[in-house]
């Protein structure tokens, strides 16, 4: 079964094929629908079935490497195009061909009637096939294949509607397209990219190999730990997770990323392909737990992404922007896991958060569907009625994603709270509880003020329940945001925690490094438990009472509070602020000094220069003819005086 | 003194006055006319190497025939005295001048170097080398080809020369 | 006849002299048919120093070569002339510093 891993991964980039090349000839929605659905289908299939295959086979018998070709040998560098085949990728592979076969079927509904029907599900299959290839590659340089590939998708999808006016929400307001967030998104990826790649350089350099086996073997070999290397090598890396997975400081782009349709959003920038980044760390967990510092970091860096980004999304106002920083800082919290060594819950928050995440995004979709592409959800409310499926599909996500149990949502973020509290610090633990809190105020808000309260749309708008195609994929994703969470209960509540055994033999390296104190006692975990869980319904019930109740309360505070509403609405400002400090002076750079000054001045100015001068040399050149013959006779005389001298000088 | 010496030197000193007064008259015809005095001159020379062959020819095509053709055109054109140049000293004079000597100079010194050897005087075969039998047998035997050669050269200067100078019939 | 005692240098720095001052005149000269007649002396100073060689050499080649040279200074001197005459014919002028038209 392992051997056909390979299939697995082909059968998208078939479908990618079929689609592009001759979807515009078919011109049939349905079969492109079927193909790029069941190609997805395809792979999920398969991918149950090696994990079933896994799953009876020994612990040690559960990790394969199946190579298909060799892809570059040159000196002492060789690449197979090679797929490893263990615990973790499995799991990814389920969670992307999984949630992806449901978003493919969701999207036969939601493209219907859109003219490029076929090129969308050409490109989502492309993207599958480049995630696969991420997620099971057993090299750094065929993961950065997948890593790049998933970006040029994220660019190709975001601007699919590439006509379109883009509101980007009170930064340079109506001049946007939506082809600019798609080159927005694109050029932050390629920031963090840079990150990556010369941490491959330094990793090839070390260890002499990019090989996932050689180098973290080589990796645990190694007695030191906080080697500067290692430091430098694990923070490159990580610089290339902040950009593919939204963090700080290259978030930037995944509000603006919501240009694209509903279905891309759900799949590429909630379920899949931003949690590349927490799975690239998690994949080197023997190369981060070397670097305690860069661990400190990370930890740093996501829990203050997950406050951050919680803070901006109480006052968004587009019901996707919402979504958008939602999970920004449940990226956040995943990266606080990963940085406080334990990696198995961040990975577990990864598989809960694209259940939930997905559903929140394809309910949305049906919502914008169904009012008509308005996406302000102070236009909306009163809609549970019209669209009953959607509605307790949405609320269910919602519940899952406070922290509400026994919701998916809970248990891991419970988890690495907890974690967080016991081998990091009770700071991380404060900031991820207000967290959790503001999570669940703002999503609330978000439900009352879309599907609840009054109607605040026009009569022109006939609101209703979205097609079966839409809906299934809803209730399944429902379905698995509750029942998700059951493979991780932690030993504390009676479970046996599934999920961390599952991952223990990828992290043992790893874990053996971290020498981690042992847990701290068990009424520890219930309080925080009991903590977390009151103030997710606090936040829940503030909401609910806001703007169900007394939506003049709002307004109230976000008057009194003016300039901290103004902050947070023009989402403090970071956006200006690269503009200013980077982006206009790198533009006025390129054209003044590198365009202007060296490529038309100095390049072009040489080769025309050449052009310029030989001319001049030649216009001065001819003046020796004069036509005069006794001057040329004088010429030949001078030549003869010259001859003979040097006949008779020797 | 040998007279021959002296002799030669008399007859060096008129075919150099000669020339530079040929090229300093403004009238061409004098110039005409100093060339030929040049012209013996240097027939003269000839005997005294013992080339009465060139000597004769000397006098005959150049003296007698070259330069009465250069005397018929400059007659033909009628032409005036050569017009006096703007400026009195011109550049380009003092510049050719200075040239021209430079020329001698280093010609002379290029004669001086095989000096060194001693020559003698004329060959004891000068005599019998410059008769016109041994001039025509070794014209006719060694050096056949360019003679004839010299023919065709000959045909088309004259052909040239009718084609150049015909008068356009229209 | 004796043995002529004048040394063969002689003979040659006369022509050197005969040749420069031709050279002198076809540089400085404008009328052309005198620019050619220091042509024809340049070519009787060349004929000078071939006859002395010869006769000091003992050989026949250097009047041979004196022979064809004349036959060729004939044949040019006819032919430049023809074209001087051509050239008349045209611009009325045998001004050399007139005759400027292949120029740049």
């Amino acid at each position: 079964m392992y051997n056909y891993v390979g299939y697995i991964v082909l059968a998208p980039f078939v479908g990618f094929l079929l689609n592009g090349l001759f979807g515009k000839k078919i011109n049939s929605e349905k079969l492109s629908g079927i193909i790029g659905a069941g190609a997805v289908g395809l792979s999920f299939a398969g991918a149950v079935s090696i994990f079933f295959e896994m799953l009876n086979s020994p612990v040690e018998g559960r990790s394969h490497i199946v190579t298909i070709f060799n892809w570059i040998t040159a000196g002492s560098l060789s690449i197979n195009a090679a797929y490893q085949v263990d615990q973790l990728s499995i799991l990814m592979t389920l969670v992307v061909t999984g949630v992806g076969f449901l978003i493919h079927v969701y999207s036969i509904g939601y493209m219907h009637g859109d003219h490029g029907f076929w090129r969308f599900f050409a490109y989502l299959n492309l993207f599958i096939f480049m995630m696969l290839n991420l997620v099971l590659a057993n090299n750094f340089l065929l993961m950065f294949l997948g890593w790049e590939g998933v970006g040029l998708c994220s660019f190709l999808l975001i601007g699919f509607w590439h006509d379109r006016k883009f509101d980007t929400g009170g930064y340079k307001p109506g001049s946007a397209m939506t082809t600019d967030a798609a080159k927005k998104a694109f050029i932050v990826n390629r920031i963090g990219d840079f990150g990556f790649l010369i941490a491959m350089f330094m990793i090839f350099q070390f260890f002499g190999s990019l090989s996932f086996d050689d180098v973290f073997s080589r990796a645990a070999a190694v007695g030191t730990v906080g080697d500067k290397t290692f430091f430098w090598i694990t923070l490159l890396l990580f610089l290339g997770a902040t950009g593919k997975s939204a963090q700080i400081p290259l978030f930037i782009w995944l509000p603006d990323a919501m240009a694209g349709p509903t279905p891309v959003s759900a799949l590429i920038h909630a379920a899949t392909m931003v949690t590349a980044g927490v799975y690239m760390v998690a994949r080197c967990s023997i190369l981060f737990v070397l670097a305690p510092a860069t661990m400190n970091i990370i930890a740093i860096v996501g829990v203050a992404t997950a406050v951050f980004a919680a803070t901006m999304g109480l006052v968004q106002n587009d019901i996707k922007k919402v979504l958008a920083y939602s999970t920004v800082s449940q990226l956040g919290y995943m990266f606080l896991g990963l940085g406080v060594g334990s990696f198995a819950s961040g990975i577990f928050h990864v598989m809960t958060h694209a259940f939930f995440k997905a559903l929140l995004f394809l309910g949305a979709g049906a919502v914008i569907h169904a009012m008509h592409d308005e996406q302000d959800i102070q236009n909306m409310g009163g809609l549970k009625s019209k669209m009953p499926t959607t509605y307790k599909t949405f609320f269910i996500a919602a519940l899952a994603i406070a922290g509400i149990p026994p919701l998916s949502g809970f248990f891991s973020k419970d988890e690495i709270l907890f974690q967080a509290f016991s081998h990091g610090s009770v700071v991380f633990w404060v900031l991820g509880w207000l967290t959790a809190g503001l999570t669940a105020f703002y999503m609330f808000r978000l439900v009352s003020l879309t599907f609840e309260g009054t109607e605040r749309w026009g009569h022109d708008k006939h609101p209703h329940e979205a097609p079966k195609a839409m809906t299934i994929p809803l209730i399944i994703l429902a379905v698995l945001s509750v029942v998700g969470g059951l493979v991780g209960i932690p030993l504390s509540l009676g479970g046996n925690n599934a999920i961390e055994h599952w991952l223990d033999p990828i992290f043992e390296h790893a874990n053996v490094r971290l020498l981690l104190v042992p847990q701290s006692d068990t009424s520890i975990e219930y309080l925080l438990m009991a903590l977390s869980v009151a103030i997710a319904v606090a936040g829940i019930w503030f909401a609910r009472k806001i703007y169900l109740k007394n939506p003049e309360i709002a307004e109230k505070v976000s008057s009194s509070f003016r300039g901290i509403y103004k902050l947070l609405w023009n989402k403090y400002y970071v956006d200006e602020l690269y503009d200013g400090a980077i982006v206009t002076p790198t533009v006025k750079i390129s054209e003044k000094l590198l365009w202007k000054g060296i490529d038309v001045g100095i390049i072009d100015g040489i080769v025309n220069g050449s052009g310029t001068l030989t001319r001049w040399v030649s216009s001065q050149l001819r003046k020796i003819q004069t036509g005069f013959a006794q001057n040329y006779a004088l010429a030949i005389v001078v030549g003869v005086i010259v001859i003979l001298g040097i006949l008779f000088g020797r | 003194m040998n007279v021959e010496v002296v002799f030669f030197y008399v007859v060096a000193v008129v075919a150099i006055a000669s020339a530079l007064l040929m090229i300093t008259r403004r009238n061409p015809m004098q110039s005409v006319l100093f060339l030929i005095v040049n012209f013996f001159c240097l027939a003269v020379l000839y005997l005294f190497l013992h080339a009465q062959f060139i000597a004769i020819v000397q006098i005959l095509v150049y003296a007698g025939a070259i330069m009465v053709l250069f005397l018929f055109v400059i007659m033909l054109l009628n032409l005036g005295d050569e017009q006096m140049p703007p400026e009195k000293v011109s550049f380009r004079k003092i510049i050719s001048y200075c040239l021209a000597g430079v020329v001698l100079l280093q010609i002379l010194v290029g004669i001086d170097l095989p000096m060194g050897m001693t020559w003698g005087g004329v060959s004891p075969r000068s005599a019998e080398i410059g008769t016109v039998e041994f001039l025509g047998k070794s014209l006719y035997t060694d050096y056949l080809f360019p003679f004839e050669i010299t023919s065709i050269l000959l045909l088309a200067a004259i052909v040239g020369v009718m084609v150049l100078a015909k008068k356009k019939f229209n | 006849m004796e043995i002529s005692s004048i040394p063969l240098h002689y003979y040659l720095g006369l022509s050197a002299v005969l040749f420069v001052i031709g050279v002198a005149g076809v540089l400085t000269r404008r009328n052309a048919i005198v620019v050619f007649m220091c042509i024809e002396l340049m070519l009787n100073s060349v004929n000078l120093t071939l006859v002395a060689f010869s006769s000091y050499l003992g050989t026949t080649t250097g009047q041979i070569l004196v022979f064809f040279v004349m036959a060729v200074a004939a044949a040019e001197a006819a032919v430049g002339l023809a074209i001087i005459i051509a050239l008349f014919r045209n611009k009325q002028t045998v001004d050399i510093n007139e005759i400027n038209i292949m120029k740049w």
